[in-house]
């Protein structure tokens, strides 16, 4: 090895450490360590032959900023006042994009040429991170500010120097692996119980049932006589037992919505079975919502279930696509790394949709987390909510402003039972042109003899086993190849290519490489045209030494595979020049009927298409319900309601999000037209986001979601049907239109649901209640399919995770059975959409829809530490009604404001239209009858909106609502919130009281 | 026509609405990737202004903008000269060069921003923002009148989001800061409601010296910002468009931050026919 060469990069003395004084304050405040000035530099290492000379020019021309820095060479320099210090690097393997942005520069100055090995592929230039302290810091305290504020063992490697006096080593993370390219041949004619050895000694979490299968399979005579014919017996290879656990992964093969389900209701003895939730509630919604749109000629439903994303139409040039993924567990490892590959994987998905290269308009996020100050022990394993929440938060500002999307909409939750595993839901929405070159876009035609061409990012080791890892439990042992991180501007690249690419005609079709790398792009591809032939031995890797197997199944992120008619190949090639990005011809696709893989000379995989997606035998399950009952919320009690409101203000899950808003960019595109954030202050928060779609008209998206995962505790169809009626009426109140309403009105809506649920797989000893959590699922699938029929709302793509436990040191953390809808909804008129702020002094006040009694599950009684059992119901014949009203007035523009009801009630509602422009109202709410006064105020029932009207609109607007109207007050532009119930003031507060309770509770953020 | 060419690539990502806002504005436009130039022999000197939109040019690794200033200034095209050298000949010629955001800290890292001396090195910089975050708000800013940009024609205040992590400006020395006072270059500053210069934090989102949003060269010909004019095409970017709208429902629906674009492609399109004739 060459002698490693360095160029440190530190700040001027006069110039301030910014990040150093930040750290210095979040090191004291989470770890109450005390650590003096800071001072943070960062370290370049060679591991490249250059001449010292080289070295130093480089480093004047290209790193140093003449302004700010100072530079030492081949040294670590430290600071006058510093004593003790430690230094960050990556782990081998693990991506380092700084340290290749410095090789890249280190090319074009020098002028190695491309093709020159220096020039790209093996990395040979490493980052490193140092900091200063200027207090001694023990080896203890050093390793706390690592693991704690810095990074993670999992993906950095951490030096420690409690005194400088120590001598300091560089540290180079080259990965050096053995080359070994053998393929092993595994014997399958075992015993069940070795089988079941077997598929646990090789992580490939198969089932007897499947591993009995996947035996048959290969010992049965005709797949012998197949085998022989390229040389192989009937032993299987490494390679095709990790296809086949890939394949048949929870996370690929959605096993459990597939599954036979008997379920059983313990309150009225009914007794029923499921072939399949997927096919029965979800599939079978869409069908029916299909057949409801045909029948009034709206067509707009272009492609769903069946692709990376949901296709739908805007207009006759372009369609939308849409698709929400989750990335938990990952996440519940790496914070930054499983949210940024979360947000980076799920980019992929609209760009990989039909013939692929649609342009990514928004992305969305919704997070749930432990509380930030969680004060439980942290069992083996398990990071701190706070520490998972700001690495989540850095790894989705990352992915999203990194790669130009902006990110439109989400939601924060906290609940305890999110303290092991989080649940980091990552969505994104695309333009797809409807035509490339004359031809539809939404297919994907594959033929033999098209060329297999990868593209992006080399391959390494990084998320081997991610696919069926992502079915498992997390536990202390957990492989630490299941962790990566997204390189934004790879992927960024990438895409720029694809999108050109695609629109020139070079691409036939494309497709995402996610979890299960190749093994699950071209498996899945190869099912059109009916097998392929890969030669592993054209992958470009990272560093060699991987082993045949790896590579196919290898999760390195940044690639697609594209599908590419070989007279082709050249003009993509040339044109992946221009973009910097790495193309690879690894083989072709056949109509073989096997899916065939080698590595040189040797046959790692023949496997019958057929068994290989069809042979996986359909798994049986067990669901039984019964009422669970809560002691009720005594809130008699209650006459302060200025403290309630303040303390609800200042609530986790009511606080403003600005803090966290702020760090995303949510508008670079400049097609943000309902931001998260509006008003003359930029405070007041919104319902449903609207994007524009292009600059020279108004159509445009709104986009909103749905979740409420603590309504499930008492009812999880309620849960379930509440989330879908929040996130329709977020996009009704912004002034969306329900669909289907005329013949061909070109309304499209577009929903993906994803399912995050506990393990619910019954088991006597370690899952006790795994029949009441599937019942729970069952019902959140019957009244997706009950609200999705009702007002021909069709999901079009969506995701299931099953197995959001936390497990560690005897104790299990499992997450309560949550559903997101993510919906999007088409607006014919952006300059028509309504935000959720008061504009003007003197506006009359409504509520529409009608309050019920309903504090089941309610933030307030969770502020008065219970649950209680009267959880909000959706009467949808009502919402239906009322939203038709809502459509009516808006279509006369009537509304001024409109902002949906939910967490909180009716109060919080009404403060937060009110922070737009520090405006006041004055409420009598006396309207409300034969209602408890708790009811009026916090009650959380479904489909209602806080309006806002012109006065000289009162007699039109009652006119519309009749009874479904609660006329409430007036908008003052005192700042005063006066609310009065039977003559009395009940609230008397300061609108900058309750916005600085509202923001100082989202101070942690 | 005035013709427009906007580079992209490399992590480059406001392409698309710098090109829409120079659109409107009436020029002809060009997005090229900037390896067209560096590797295909594209030249600019077919355009009358270069435009660096914002983004983030190999995801900010080293410093923001360093990596793609490093490409201008050292890459080799096939003539053996740099893009550097082509943008001192673009300047020479009378043209226009315009960086926003990333494109501005391009401009500051390769010396075309300020360029006091003239020799086109880095003199100042733009740095992690005083909150150490990335931030994306809406601020004010005031036009300094006696600089003569014409960018920034009849431009006095105005409204615009920014959307970064460092755009703090740092100035090399006090004679370079001296000499940008002097020359008014200083053409942007972050102000508080009331239009008046402040360093106070958020209305000086990032802390920059001189409360500085945007800098000129002496020639006027270079301008760069923070924030972003591309983003506010449209009176429906504005957070608060709902009660400007019902305050005054005849408000114009076009954006503030058009007028950059239109006052420079006026002014290319008054100088082109003046030559013409």
């Amino acid at each position: 090895m060459s002698r490693i060469q360095s160029i440190q990069l530190s700040l001027q003395k006069s110039i301030k450490d910014v990040r150093g004084q930040k750290l210095q304050a979040k090191i004291k405040d989470v770890l109450n360590i005390d650590c003096g000035i800071i001072n943070c530099s960062k370290i370049y290492n060679f591991n490249i032959a250059l001449e010292d000379d080289q070295l130093i020019d480089f480093g004047k021309s290209c790193l140093l900023d003449p302004v700010t820095d100072e530079m030492h060479f081949n040294q670590l320099a430290l600071p006058d006042h510093c004593n003790s210090y430690l230094l960050v690097s990556f782990l081998p393997g693990v991506t380092d994009d700084e340290g290749f942005s410095v090789q890249m520069a280190l090319n074009d100055f020098f002028g190695f040429d491309e093709s020159n090995k220096k020039a790209n592929g093996t990395q040979t230039i490493f980052s490193q991170s140092v900091f200063c302290f200027e207090n001694s810091l023990s080896k203890s305290d050093l390793a706390s500010i690592a693991h704690r504020i810095l990074g993670n063992p999992l993906i950095n490697h951490f030096a420690y120097y409690p005194n400088t006096t120590e001598k300091y080593i560089p540290y180079v993370p080259t990965v050096v692996l053995k080359t070994d390219n053998r393929v092993e041949k595994v014997n399958l004619e075992l015993a069940d119980k070795e089988l079941l050895k077997l598929s646990k000694d090789k992580l490939l979490s198969l089932n007897l049932a499947e591993m009995q299968a996947i035996k048959e399979h290969f010992l049965s005579e005709e797949t012998k006589s197949k085998r022989l014919e390229v040389g192989l017996d009937e032993m299987a290879t490494d390679c095709e037992l990790e296809i086949l656990g890939q394949t048949w992964s929870e996370h690929c093969k959605h096993k459990e919505f597939n599954a036979i389900i008997h379920f059983t209701n313990k309150e009225n003895g009914e007794k029923k079975t499921i072939n399949s939730l997927f096919k029965t509630y979800i599939k079978g919604s869409t069908d029916r919502v299909q057949e409801n749109l045909l029948a009034k000629d709206n067509d707009w439903l272009v492609k769903v279930f069946s692709d990376n994303a949901g296709i739908v139409k805007i207009n006759d040039k372009e369609h939308f696509v849409w698709k929400v993924e989750t990335h938990n567990s990952p996440s519940a490892l790496d914070p930054y790394g499983g949210a940024i590959t979360g947000i980076l994987g799920n980019n992929r998905d609209p760009l990989g949709t039909g013939i692929g290269g649609a342009k990514l308009l928004f992305n969305t996020n919704v997070l749930c987390f432990g509380p930030p100050n969680y004060d439980k022990p942290l069992l083996g394993g398990q990071l701190h909510p706070k520490q998972i929440l700001d690495g989540v938060r850095n790894g989705i500002e990352d992915g999203g402003n990194k790669s130009g999307v902006p990110t439109v909409n989400g939601s924060i939750i906290f609940d305890d039972r999110y303290s092991g595993k989080p649940l980091v839901y990552c969505g994104t929405g695309g333009i797809l042109k409807a035509k490339y070159q004359g031809l539809p876009t939404d297919g994907k035609p594959i033929h033999n003899g098209d060329r297999i061409i990868m593209a992006g990012g080399r391959v390494g080791k990084d998320g081997i086993h991610g696919a069926t890892f992502s079915s498992l439990e997390i536990d202390e042992h957990s492989p630490m190849s299941a962790v990566q991180i997204g390189s934004p501007i790879t992927q960024k690249k990438m895409a720029d290519f694809l999108i050109v690419a695609c629109e020139i005609g070079l691409v036939k079709c494309s497709t995402d490489n996610g979890a299960g790398g190749l093994s699950s792009s071209v498996g899945e591809l190869a099912t059109i045209s009916g097998g392929a032939i890969v030669e592993l031995e054209k992958v470009p890797l990272k560093y060699s030494g991987l082993k045949p197997w790896e590579i196919f199944i290898s999760e390195s992120q940044e690639r697609m595979t594209l599908v590419i008619e070989s007279e082709k190949l050249e003009d993509l090639f040339d044109l992946a020049k221009i973009y910097e990005v790495e193309l690879s011809d690894i083989g072709q696709f056949t109509d073989s009927g096997f899916l065939d893989i080698r590595y040189n000379e040797t046959q790692v995989a023949f496997l019958n298409m057929e068994f290989l997606h069809e042979g996986d035998p359909q798994k049986i399950m067990e669901a039984e319900w019964e009422l669970q009952e809560w002691p009720e919320v005594d809130a008699s009690h209650i006459d302060d309601y200025n403290s309630i409101l303040l303390q609800l203000l200042s609530s986790l899950n009511i606080c403003s999000r600005e803090n966290v808003i702020r760090q995303f960019d949510h508008e670079v595109k400049g097609k943000t037209i309902l931001k998260p954030l509006m008003g003359s202050l930029g405070l007041a928060p919104q319902d449903a986001a609207v994007m524009r779609v292009n600059f020279n008209n108004y159509e445009g998206i709104a986009v909103s979601n749905g979740i409420l995962p603590r309504y499930g505790d008492i009812d999880a169809y309620e849960m379930s049907a509440g989330a879908f009626d929040e996130a329709m009426r977020q996009i009704i109140s912004v002034g969306g239109v329900l669909p289907n309403q005329q013949k061909n009105d070109g309304i499209f809506w577009s929903v993906n649901d994803n399912f995050c649920v506990p393990d619910s797989e019954y088991h006597p000893e370690t899952n006790p209640d795994g029949k009441l959590k599937l019942a729970k699922l069952v019902q959140m699938c019957e009244a997706l399919y009950d609200s999705s029929t009702y007002f021909d709302i069709p999901m079009t793509s969506g995701k299931d995770s099953m197995k959001n436990d936390f497990k560690a040191e005897g104790q299990k953390i499992s997450v309560p059975p949550t559903i997101l809808y993510s919906m999007t909804a088409k607006i014919n008129d952006i300059r028509n959409v309504v935000s959720s702020d008061f504009k003007s002094n003197g506006d009359l006040i409504y509520q529409l829809g009608t309050t019920y009694d309903e504090m089941g599950a309610s933030e307030f009684n969770a502020l008065l530490g219970g649950i209680g059992n009267t959880v909000p119901k959706v009467r949808r014949e009502n919402a239906k009604a009322l939203y038709l009203k809502v459509m009516e007035a808006n279509a006369s523009r009537l509304i001024e404001s409109s902002h949906d009801i939910s967490d909180g009630g009716l109060a919080i509602t009404l403060c937060e239209s009110c922070f737009s422009a520090n405006f006041g109202i004055d409420i009598e709410l006396n309207v409300f009858k034969d209602i408890d006064l708790n009811a009026i105020l916090f009650s959380e029932s479904h489909s209602r909106f806080v309006v806002s009207i012109a006065p000289e609109n009162k007699e039109a607007f009652e006119n519309i609502f009749d009874s479904a109207a609660y006329y409430l007050g007036t908008v003052n532009e005192d700042g005063e919130m006066n609310f009065s119930y039977n003559g009395a003031e009940i609230v008397g507060l300061e609108t900058g009281a309750c916005l600085k309770a509202w923001r100082d509770g989202g101070a942690f953020f | 026509m005035v013709k427009a060419l906007i580079i992209t690539g490399f992590g480059i990502n406001c392409e698309e609405e710098m090109a829409a806002a120079f659109s409107m504005a009436g020029a002809q436009i060009e997005i090229l990737h900037l390896n067209e130039i560096l590797l295909k022999g594209k030249s600019i000197h077919e355009y009358d202004i270069l435009n660096f939109p914002g983004g983030f040019s190999f995801g900010d690794d080293i410093s923001s903008g360093k990596v793609m200033a490093n490409k201008i200034k050292y890459k080799k095209l096939s003539s053996g000269k740099t893009l550097l050298d082509e943008i001192i000949l673009f300047l020479e010629a009378g043209k226009f060069v315009f960086g926003i955001c990333n494109g501005f800290q391009i401009l500051v890292k390769l010396g075309l921003l300020p360029n006091i001396s003239g020799k086109f090195e880095q003199e100042v910089s733009l740095r992690n923002n005083d909150s150490h975050k990335f931030e994306d708000r809406w601020v004010n800013c005031i036009a300094e009148n006696e600089n003569q940009s014409p960018f920034l024609t009849e431009i006095n205040t105005i409204t615009l989001p920014v959307r970064h992590g460092e755009g703090k400006l740092i100035i090399k020395n006090e004679a370079i800061k001296n000499a940008i006072l002097d020359q008014n270059l200083n053409c942007l500053t972050y102000s508080d409601d009331s239009g008046t210069a402040t360093s106070e934090y958020p209305f000086n989102p990032n802390g920059s010296n001189l409360n500085c949003a945007g800098l000129t060269n002496p020639s006027r010909q270079v301008f760069g910002l923070m924030p972003h004019p591309e983003a506010f095409l449209s009176l429906y970017n504005h957070p608060n468009w709902g009660k400007i709208k019902r305050e005054n429902p005849a408000t114009d629906e076009q954006g503030a931050g058009l007028k950059f674009f239109k006052n420079i492609v006026d002014h290319i399109s008054k100088q082109k026919s003046r030559n013409e004739s």
